[in-house]
């Protein structure tokens, strides 16, 4: 039954129809029918960000913490160049949103119009699909395959660019009973045969190690339910990716921490010395890997992926797996279920031995103070004060990120938010947003340093305005901390314009917005301020000043592999230069 | 031989590099091409040649014909790649289903006089070319053939006056009774 309707209305059904809840936009001339056609109804929310890109992250945070796709809606120009950052942020960590973009009238593209750009040009290449909307009978279809392109295979970032005549003349709507793309058909279900190989594979195993990514989270909670079941049923070890922390309980034994650069001994050393390697929903990222010609030098490997491009793109696998995480381990439960050969228990009791003696090398260990809060520590405080309500985290990015994802612990899938792939300063405060709108009662924390914060730090002002109790927590060390750690590591401590500079009173800030700022830079009043924090019913900007040194460990260096990490004590033990460590072709490297 | 980049410099593999064609099946909509084209220069693949047209006309379908170079791996991550994109339908390579038939068109034009204009009319005639055009002092000529055939006849013609070309790129099909839709 198809109604009659203007372009914008269209817009508004079609987000009704897909049972979108929030949008989080900014109003511009280009999508003005848009917002009005918004201010004629109740059923979806407008979330009004300070600026594009955090109206992007925002969705993200909505998205990873729901599961449900995130929608954004931006104008023309400006707009839609500023939401650029998020767009390719999402598409980096496969994150699913839909975002419309106004565009200048048909008859004024191409013609420099005021606030026309390229957008679907532009926008190509940071996302997984775009449409440039020039007839009103495509409307219809193309928002609903937009909600069916973002989700389904490796699901991704989609921009609707819609012209404002478009929004403003009349066409028949009706919501399409199926809203599938006419030829997008992403595989789902693995190859038989080839789990078959796989299960083979690990019930031969020696010293099998499981390797998880954001595609088991992407999958949904049933991948993560199911990811468990396989772990304990075979006994093996597992780690994670920074973007799959939360899929396994990380309080279970069987956990061995993250891996890669800042990923633990334990993990680390279980992948380079593994013999069959089981990859579900991670892509071998350079991160992982390290130096490539010596990652995982003994191991058999299987992937699972949705996403044929990632198979064998830098690491050669020997059992590969096109599919979705959740359906794939159905199988794989399944079929381990079935089998009447299980791994090896005496080889399999050895190989964990081995892993328990790195586990005592206590990678993450540090020197703690009584004078100044050690970050690790800070960490370490707001996860154990905090952990009872199953707080949603983001962070920034640089060192607090990586110290988060060392000490904070998730047991849940959908509590962490991390810009993962393109590592973007900024993310976390408008992801908190969004994360705490997706469940208005939680506790969502922002795990910041005093740099990142900076680049979003307007979308503080969009929390105010909808209530939303988010805690912005700051590692205030007074540098872009990883930036410094890599001065120096790489250019002989020479700290070329890494220090943070003139700022800002962050308690007054938060004052100046209408929060609350708290300030602690004693470890003895660390727990009282945090519980402070907690017991407000209101945005909060804790600064938590913590000593200006300390470096993330552990640490694969550029170029080196994974039996070659840093440990924290590392200088003290040998007082080897850090700056001696990299050698001249890692520098190259990022 | 092509040394593979990896994430780190003294890492390289050797492997041999190969010409593939690839026949991609894809929506005729706005864009397609770009986001082909965009996809091989922002990876860092090449592309010797392309050639597109929509080929059914109904189904607003085009299908797309590109000559590339790679090792195999390199050759695999192009149609993966490719077919993450939305709008294709089926990447083949015809490299692979066994001898493709390749044809090229090209057009030449030369300009000259006595001996060289006699030449180049009996090139012309030994390749099989037609003459689509021709003046007191020119000629224009249409030639079909490989890829290899187009370029040895090109470069004859530049002794004989060649003063421009224009090439189609290769359109290719899969040798047998199987066809690509």
């Amino acid at each position: 039954m198809s109604e009659t309707m203007t372009g914008a209305e269209m817009v508004i059904r079609a987000l009704q129809d897909q049972g979108v809840e929030h949008v989080f936009g900014y109003p511009g001339g280009a999508v003005l029918p848009i917002y009005d056609a918004l201010f004629h109804q109740e059923k979806v929310r407008h979330v009004l960000v300070r600026h594009e890109q955090g109206a992007v992250h925002a969705a993200e945070g909505y998205a990873r913490a729901s599961g449900k796709p995130g929608v954004v809606l931006v104008t023309s120009g400006p707009g839609a160049t500023n939401a650029i950052t998020g767009l390719a942020d999402a598409m980096m960590d496969s994150i699913p949103l839909v975002c419309i973009t106004g565009q200048v009238p048909t008859h004024l593209i191409g013609s420099d119009a005021f606030q026309e750009c390229d957008t679907v040009g532009i926008t190509r290449h940071c996302t997984k699909h775009n449409y440039l909307v020039k007839s009103i009978e495509d409307l219809p279809r193309v928002l609903h395959e937009a909600f069916y392109v973002a989700q389904n295979g490796r699901p991704g970032p989609v921009v609707v660019d819609l012209p404002k005549d478009i929004q403003f003349k009349a066409g028949q709507y009706a919501r399409p009973l199926s809203n599938q793309h006419k030829t997008y058909r992403p595989t789902v279900k693995g190859d038989m045969d080839h789990i078959r190989a796989a299960i083979e594979l690990m019930a031969n195993a020696k010293r099998p190690v499981f390797y998880t990514g954001g595609g088991v989270i992407n999958s949904g909670t049933q991948a993560s339910a199911l990811l468990r079941e396989l772990v304990q049923l075979t006994g093996f070890p597992i780690t994670s990716t920074l973007m799959g922390l939360g899929a396994y309980p990380a309080s279970d034994r069987q956990w061995l921490g993250m891996l890669g650069m800042h990923g633990t001994y334990e993990a680390n050393l279980a992948m380079h010395e593994c013999d069959v390697m089981i990859n579900i929903g991670a892509r071998f990222d350079d991160r992982i890997t390290g130096r490539l010609d010596a990652f995982s030098p003994f191991s058999k490997r299987i992937h699972v992926d949705i996403d044929p491009s990632s198979i064998n793109k830098t690491v050669k696998v020997d059992i590969p797996i096109v599919g979705d995480c959740a359906h794939v381990l159905e199988d794989m439960v399944r079929l381990w279920r079935q089998g009447a050969k299980q791994a090896d228990k005496g080889e399999l009791q050895e190989w964990w031995n081995k892993i328990e003696g790195w586990r005592a090398r206590n990678c993450l260990a540090y020197k703690n103070s009584k004078e100044t809060i050690k970050p690790q520590y800070a960490v370490q405080r707001l996860y154990e004060l905090t952990k009872d309500r199953a707080p949603y985290v983001t962070t920034e990015v640089g060192q607090h990120q990586m110290w988060a994802a060392q000490y904070f612990r998730f047991d849940e899938p959908n509590h962490w938010m991390t810009s993962g792939g393109h590592g973007t300063m900024g993310y976390g405060l408008p992801a908190a947003v969004g994360a705490q709108l997706a469940h208005p009662d939680a506790l969502v924390i922002d795990i910041a340093g005093e740099a990142s914060i900076q680049m979003m730090l307007q979308e503080m002002s969009t929390a105010l305005q909808y209530n939303l109790p988010i805690k912005v927590f700051i590692l205030n060390n007074e540098y872009m901390g990883m930036v410094r750690q890599w001065q120096e590591l790489l250019h002989g401590g020479r700290y070329s314009q890494s220090y943070s500079e003139s700022l800002p009173d962050f308690v007054k800030l938060a004052e100046a917005y209408g929060g609350v700022g708290i300030r602690c830079d004693n470890p003895a009043e660390l727990d009282a301020k945090i519980m402070e924090m907690i017991n407000v019913n209101r945005p909060v900007i804790f600064d938590c000043i913590v000593d200006k040194t300390e470096n993330c460990f552990p640490m694969i260096p550029s170029g080196k592999a994974h039996n070659e990490m840093l440990l924290n004590d590392y200088l003290g033990e040998t007082g080897t230069d850090i700056g001696s460590v990299i050698d001249e072709k890692g520098k190259m490297l990022v | 031989m092509l040394q593979m980049k990896t994430h780190y410099p003294d890492a390289t593999r050797v492997e041999p590099v190969n010409r593939h064609t690839l026949a991609i099946v894809v929506d005729n909509e706005p864009g397609v091409l770009a986001r082909i084209a965009g996809l091989f220069s922002g990876r860092g693949y090449n592309i010797e040649s392309l050639t597109v047209t929509e080929t059914q006309h109904e189904a607003h379908i085009s299908r797309i014909t590109i000559v590339t170079t790679g090792t195999h791996s390199i050759i695999q991550q192009i149609k993966s790649q490719l077919e993450r994109l939305v709008p294709v339908h089926r990447v083949v390579d015809l490299t692979l289903t066994g001898e493709a038939v390749e044809r090229e068109l090209c057009l030449v034009k030369v300009v000259g006089k006595g001996d060289h204009r006699v030449e180049a009319m009996r090139l012309a005639s030994a390749f099989g070319a037609r003459t689509l055009d021709a003046t007191l002092t020119s000629f224009v000529y249409e030639m079909t053939g490989t890829t290899d055939e187009v370029e040895r006849f090109i470069k004859l013609m530049t002794a004989v006056g060649l003063v421009e070309v224009s090439r189609t790129g290769v359109a290719a099909m899969a040798r047998g009774a199987e066809g690509i839709m």
